[in-house]
């Protein structure tokens, strides 16, 4: 496991597009292949670099999604589309397998999990929030530990939940991970729980009570993650166990 | 250059000032933090500045309200690529608060309200290059910003610029924080885009 990703000096790499996986209609999946990866934790994200013809080039953050496993230079981001996005449109919308862009990384030692970690994860995503989580769930797999894991998963409609169909198969798979998806303007049918925001009920039914000392990760929208933090506070959560990640963009 | 991007064409900005490199701009004012927004309640709030010595020099709030105060409009860059120009801000110059302080001291570590702390050199905070600032576009700083008051160090990425600041530590010898310990820049000068350990 890549421990000391965050102290060696970042270099642009080559990364080549492998696969896409379409999510949503405006969410891809794109898995790079860069030779050299180091390898990564969950939680760590990356910094993708376009350059146009004439040497323009620009960069964006991105939260990794693949636990770091035995296809070595295989990196997963999950990309979302902000209609007026600068790269964004291009991630998802233009490029394809056997292209190339820049990546370097893995950045990022604070908002991560780590499988020697005993305590019970909560995880609380806001919309695409949802990719750093997605790689800490993965990486539970990967290592096969049995800590428990929660996650309360924030976003739209039905058709916004990235990752559906392999997270009802995880949570039916293990035990140890439960899934609980909250939505904010329409439900499912049959879905019992009216649409809404995230509650202070919500999270004390699916999360975990605060007296189990939960390391919990929240990340999102900015408006969500301030609530959301609000709330876990309010509950009895230790500040000091909740770790954040703010996303820009518009809320879930 | 790098590797060129078929079909991408970008957003170059043909007119204003230059960005640093691989930043974009931005309108809003994203929020990035690592942990919960504290909540600090003005009549116990305070800032101390502790010298070499273990000497703590400390003012509440009402105190650094009588200080001289400074507007100042900046542009501030965010290691996460976003730039936003021409920020508007009031607050008190930390030369002010180091007038009476005597340290030999050529580092410092900012420490915040819910344990954050950055590393900055001593010169970086002088001549009118930062301050502890409470309002921000003519309102008091909102909490999730770095009120009741941050750090504000412009000509640095914005992490250095302490949200939630409660007080100045100053070391004879560098001392990396939060996110300098988690693989960032010990220095963070945007123009030479020093984002991570070893830029």
């Amino acid at each position: 496991m890549a421990r000391t990703a965050v102290s060696r000096r970042l270099t642009w790499r080559a990364a080549e597009l492998r696969e896409v996986r379409g999510e949503t209609s405006s969410a891809h999946s794109l898995i790079f292949e860069v030779p050299g990866w180091p390898g990564h934790l969950p939680g760590q994200h990356v910094d993708v670099r376009l350059t146009a013809e004439d040497g323009y080039s620009t960069e964006r953050s991105y939260s990794i999604a693949s636990a770091f496993t035995d296809h070595h230079d295989l990196v997963e981001l999950t990309v979302q589309r902000i209609p007026d996005g600068e790269v964004s449109p291009y991630l998802v919308d233009v490029l394809q397998p056997g292209m190339r862009v820049e990546l370097r990384g893995p950045v990022g030692g604070w908002f991560v999990w780590r499988p020697a970690d005993t305590a019970p994860v909560l995880l609380v995503a806001g919309g695409s929030g949802v990719v750093p989580l997605m790689a800490m769930i993965r990486a539970r797999a990967q290592a096969s530990v049995r800590v428990p894991f929660r996650l309360v998963y924030s976003t739209r409609t039905p058709e916004d939940v990235l990752y559906a169909d392999e997270l009802r198969r995880r949570a039916l798979e293990d035990r140890g991970l439960d899934v609980t998806i909250v939505y904010t303007r329409r439900v499912p049918d049959g879905h019992g729980r009216p649409p809404g925001r995230l509650t202070a009920a919500d999270l004390a039914e699916w999360g975990w009570p605060p007296d189990f000392e939960p390391a919990v990760f929240v990340c999102g929208p900015t408006g969500f993650v301030e609530a959301a933090a609000d709330l876990l506070i309010d509950a009895g959560h230790e500040p000091a166990r909740i770790k954040t990640e703010r996303f820009g963009g518009t809320d879930a | 250059m790098g590797i060129v991007s078929p079909g991408f064409s970008g957003r170059r900005q043909t007119s204003g000032p230059k960005l640093p490199p691989g930043q974009y701009l931005t309108q809003d004012f994203p929020v990035l933090s690592a942990g919960p927004t504290p909540r600090v309640a003005l009549d116990s709030w305070e800032f101390a500045v502790i010298t070499e010595t273990g000497e703590r020099h400390t003012w509440s709030w009402a105190e650094l309200q009588e200080l001289p105060a400074e507007e100042f409009t900046v542009d501030i860059h965010c290691v996460t690529k976003w730039s936003k120009l021409g920020t508007r801000w009031r607050g008190v110059a930390i030369e002010t608060l180091l007038e009476d302080v005597e340290t030999a001291a050529d580092f410092t570590l900012a420490h915040s309200y819910g344990g954050y702390t950055t590393n900055v050199p001593l010169d970086d905070l002088l001549d009118g290059q930062a301050w502890i600032a409470y309002e921000f576009e003519g309102e008091p700083l909102a909490p999730e910003h770095g009120g009741p008051a941050r750090l504000v160090v412009p000509h640095l990425y914005f992490w250095k610029s302490a949200k939630w600041v409660r007080g100045l530590q100053l070391l004879l010898e560098d001392e990396p924080g939060f996110w300098e310990t988690a693989g960032y820049h010990d220095y963070g000068d945007p123009w030479r885009e020093q984002r991570y350990q070893g830029d």
